[in-house]
């Protein structure tokens, strides 16, 4: 069916400027831009089999002007890859200025969904997190600092521990004497994951991104002293000398699950849900299902990966605890086991219960989490924030006296070290960051995700789009970005007058509200500004 | 309307200072409070206090309850509350003096209680432990106006609004012997008037005195909540006594390693140390990170058998320790110590996050 649908952006080629060098057109994953009028297309066309027709075509050769770059504009999706890359700085993409008659309730983007799936019949896909204008309480929050009577502390010149470890804690330790009258520790402790920032990278999966990208992620936590998570595509073999620093997932499809990858990974997690897409399942079509992405998931080539929305072993919440003893004694209580779950309304007895059902690790991802692709209707309107959750979650457990039974991790949507901080002040022990991280590597949030087109090489799995990621220098700019918050971090404690993230854990004293009401100030445990 | 101490978190500066006699010999509250009236400027008359062991040695083994009362009906409502759970053998008002500068005192009144049989359940000293603090916190929670400032055996609390050598006077301290004293001056921001807000802060045989500010109060009171702990004066030295309540009574830390968990070591110095103790002392952050005392402050513990001096880890307050014979000092300022006995044996800077633990000789007093 034809489609009416206008383009969403405009692109413009500065033809002056333009070399016709034509590196934005092999690269455009989209196939939005090519030449008009090709040298070799024209070519063929002169040539009907005569020696006529070779003279003509020698004229051409010797009048040959290099043609011009067009857009489809209706392809473009804004990645920006052709205008970082063009070395002319040629190309300009903008918004297409074309203006619906004003309603303040059918806003275009409404109306244009309609029209695709008027045309399609489908669900509309889409890719990275919620974009829609949710009211951000991180934006509502704000830190406090030391004057006078409580000084500052320099991280120039004094210590800042950031050192976070990641594990079931019990409630006390026991200690004995040794034979010499010292102190030593008697209790065993379960296994702790070190993290030498705070951050963790979230769960992306190899198949919905590409190798290179995993690559750049591994050696980036690896730098960094973080962790990296394989999601639910299984450990390619490129990553094993990485494995220290990655959390081996466990999805509802088991891709690439066999007991090398539980003995390989740091710590484990069993995804429930995602931020994205809460009680979602996932699909990889068998289009990027190539020969590694097989190898590495256990599938057929070609063949569809679906990973189920719930898994098929796990119905309740006693499930869940047998599959949480399972791994734990398929790798010989070695490794911290985590469960992820989706933010949802009843978030905070849901992990009540995860913590009793002996996980060591919550990771509670907000509804402006990313994806490599969901449904729009669930991504833009399933789900809570995850400041709320967050605080919920700390507060239950704590009620309850397990705080310390579990590690908590946040994630959907921190943007900076201050959304870090602040999550930390709600009650985590750490954050984990994925679209940060994409966009750290060129990611420029076109939410394509889903289509394989990926430009900058990271969600597309086509050789000649993967190449366009250096996983080295990749890597470099994610370690840059996990040091550059570091940093701040360091500041903020230093401002805070404490020198220790953990004396920021769950501290929301140093939290103030800025506009919000009473009730959310009392969700999140926050007094407001001025009090 | 101005709030009070405990409606509202004021920080405060300080000045501490504390004299222990190791052989236990006891001596009267005239020195400890030289000692605190030497550091006069570093108190605004705001608040000040002691706490003093040995005192009453008739009632040795009896819980000493001090209890400030602004209400008659207060006092009465918190009497009833240790009648439910102690037999009360004397109960009587602290004898005081009018002292120019000591304005509206609440009636200060004390009682000496055993724990009623049927009460003691299991008879171990956890649970009566147990017992004692829970009835003090109801009394400090739900008795009008009334507070405890002190709840050990054989030991007290004297505090009030004041400068510490008015409030000494107030309580006629000379006519005390103890062998274990401690002093605070208080300079806080705002003025509570409430006698409950100084300081020391008793409970049990333990008492604080603090000078600083823990900039981790937030973490540290949330991580007390979780064992049932209610901070109800909102002050940094509730924090520190509940701290070392939980650690070493409840939880049987040896107190070196308290106070290790209270000023922890750097990571980079736990990474350097050899195994066993590297193992020990990670397994001490990773479990009991929320307890670390972050922010400045210098702090004296006492206890029934002796005194615990203690730095933040990057010495961000004052602490000197000094010994002269018997008697073991710690003060904010040297010239404190000084002031006592002249001229020390030894006098020295206490190192940041340092633990200074003097224990009584024989482990108890004579």
């Amino acid at each position: 069916m034809r489609s009416l649908l206008p383009p969403e952006y405009i692109v413009r080629i500065d033809q002056d400027r333009c070399r016709r060098c034509g590196r934005c057109v092999r690269n455009c994953g989209f196939g939005a831009l090519s030449f008009e009028h090709s040298f070799w297309h024209r070519a063929k066309e002169l040539f009907q089999g005569s020696t006529e027709d070779l003279q003509k075509v020698i004229a051409h050769v010797e009048e040959y002007v290099p043609d011009r770059v067009v857009a489809d504009n209706r392809k473009c999706v804004q990645c920006h890859y052709c205008v970082t890359h063009c070395p002319e700085g040629a190309i300009n993409i903008e918004p297409n200025p074309l203006a619906y008659k004003a309603n303040h309730y059918w806003l275009p983007h409404y109306q244009k969904n309609i029209v695709k799936q008027a045309e399609s019949g489908g669900m509309i896909l889409t890719g990275s997190g919620n974009d829609k204008p949710y009211f951000s309480y991180f934006d509502h929050l704000v830190l406090d600092a030391c004057q006078v009577t409580n000084p500052s502390i320099d991280p120039l010149r004094e210590p800042m521990e950031l050192r976070t470890y990641l594990g079931s804690r019990p409630k006390a330790l026991e200690i004995e004497q040794d034979s010499d009258g010292e102190p030593v520790l008697k209790t065993k402790l379960t296994p702790q994951v070190k993290l030498e920032i705070p951050i963790v990278f979230a769960a992306m999966s190899y198949g919905a991104i590409s190798l290179n990208a995993q690559k750049a992620l591994a050696m980036a936590a690896k730098e960094c002293g973080v962790l990296m998570n394989t999601g639910e595509g299984g450990m390619h073999r490129d990553l094993y000398p990485y494995a220290d620093h990655i959390i081996g997932q466990v999805a509802s499809g088991r891709f690439g699950v066999n007991p090398e990858y539980l003995e390989r990974a740091a710590m484990l997690e069993i995804k429930i849900g995602q931020g994205a897409k809460p009680g979602i399942g996932g699909h990889l079509p068998g289009e990027k299902v190539d020969e590694e992405v097989s190898r590495t998931r256990m599938i057929p080539v070609g063949s569809d990966a679906l990973s189920p929305a719930p898994h098929h072993d796990i119905y309740s919440i006693e499930d869940l605890a047998q599959l949480i003893s399972a791994l734990k004694e398929a790798t010989a209580y070695t490794k911290p086991v985590g469960v992820k779950i989706a933010a949802v309304h009843n978030v905070a007895a849901i992990a009540s219960g995860i913590a009793r059902a002996g996980a060591d690790v919550i990771y509670i991802d907000g509804f402006r989490g990313g994806t490599g692709a969901t449904p729009m209707i669930i991504r833009d309107h399933v789900g809570i924030p995850i400041e709320l959750a967050l605080a919920a979650v700390d507060d239950r457990l704590r009620q309850e006296g397990i705080r310390n039974q579990v590690s908590l991790i946040a994630a959907g949507g921190i943007r900076h070290s201050g959304d870090v901080a602040k999550a930390i002040a709600l009650g985590a022990d750490a954050v984990a960051i994925g679209t940060a991280a994409l966009i750290a590597m060129g990611c420029h949030v076109c939410q394509q995700c889903f289509s394989g087109n990926c430009s900058w090489g990271i969600a597309t799995q086509r050789p000649e789009l993967t190449r366009h990621l250096n996983p080295e220098e990749a890597g470099q700019r994610l370690a840059n970005l996990l040091r550059g918050w570091a940093l701040e971090l360091k500041e903020i404690l230093g401002s805070l007058g404490i020198n220790a993230i953990e004396s920021l854990r769950g501290s929301r004293l140093r939290l103030r509200g800025v506009g919000l009401s009473e009730q959310d100030l009392e969700i999140l445990g926050v007094k407001p500004a001025g009090r | 309307m101005l709030l009070r101490e405990g409606e509202v978190r004021i920080p405060s500066g300080c000045a501490v200072s504390a004299i222990l006699n190791v052989k236990g010999r006891c001596i009267n509250g005239e020195a400890i409070t030289q000692s605190i009236a030497c550091m006069r400027e570093r108190s605004n008359g705001l608040g000040g206090g002691f706490a003093a062991y040995g005192i009453y040695p008739e009632f040795k083994d009896h819980y000493a309850f001090h209890l400030l009362c602004e209400t008659e009906q207060g006092r009465l409502d918190a009497e009833e509350l240790l009648r439910q759970n102690f037999l009360i053998d004397r109960s009587e008002p602290i004898p005081t003096r009018k002292v120019i500068g000591i304005e509206n005192p609440p009636a200060v009144w004390r009682y000496f209680a055993r724990v009623r049989p049927e009460k003691a359940v299991g008879c171990s000293s956890t649970a009566e432990g147990n017992l004692v603090t829970s009835v003090v916190m109801k009394i400090n929670k739900h008795c009008d106006r009334a507070y405890v400032a002190s709840s050990g055996k054989n030991m007290g609390v004297f505090k009030g609004v004041g400068f510490p050598e008015d409030i000494a006077a107030f309580y006629r301290l000379e006519e005390y012997e103890g062998y274990l004293w401690t002093a605070h001056g208080r300079f806080p921001t705002n003025t509570p008037g409430w006698w409950g807000g100084a300081h020391p802060l008793g409970l049990l045989d333990w008492s604080v005195v603090h000078n600083g500010e823990i900039s981790s109060y937030g973490a540290n009171k949330r991580y007390l909540e979780m064992f049932r702990y209610r901070l109800e004066l909102q002050t940094d030295t509730e924090v520190v006594a509940y701290l070392f309540d939980l650690l070493h009574r409840r939880h049987d830390l040896p107190l070196e390693l308290v106070c290790r968990v209270l000023a922890a070591p750097f990571w980079k110095d736990i990474d350097r140390m050899p195994e066993p103790q590297r193992r020990l002392y990670t397994a001490l952050r990773q479990v009991y990170g929320s307890a670390l005392l972050n922010g400045p402050f210098s702090i004296i513990v006492a206890h029934g058998k002796g005194l615990i001096g203690l730095n933040d880890r990057i010495k961000l307050r004052p602490l000197v320790y000094a010994r002269k014979g018997d008697f073991v000092l710690m003060g904010s300022e040297e010239s404190a110590l000084r002031r006592i006995f002249g001229e020390p044996d030894e006098v020295r800077a206490v190192w940041g996050g340092e633990p200074v633990i003097v224990e009584l000789e024989g482990g108890s007093a004579q």
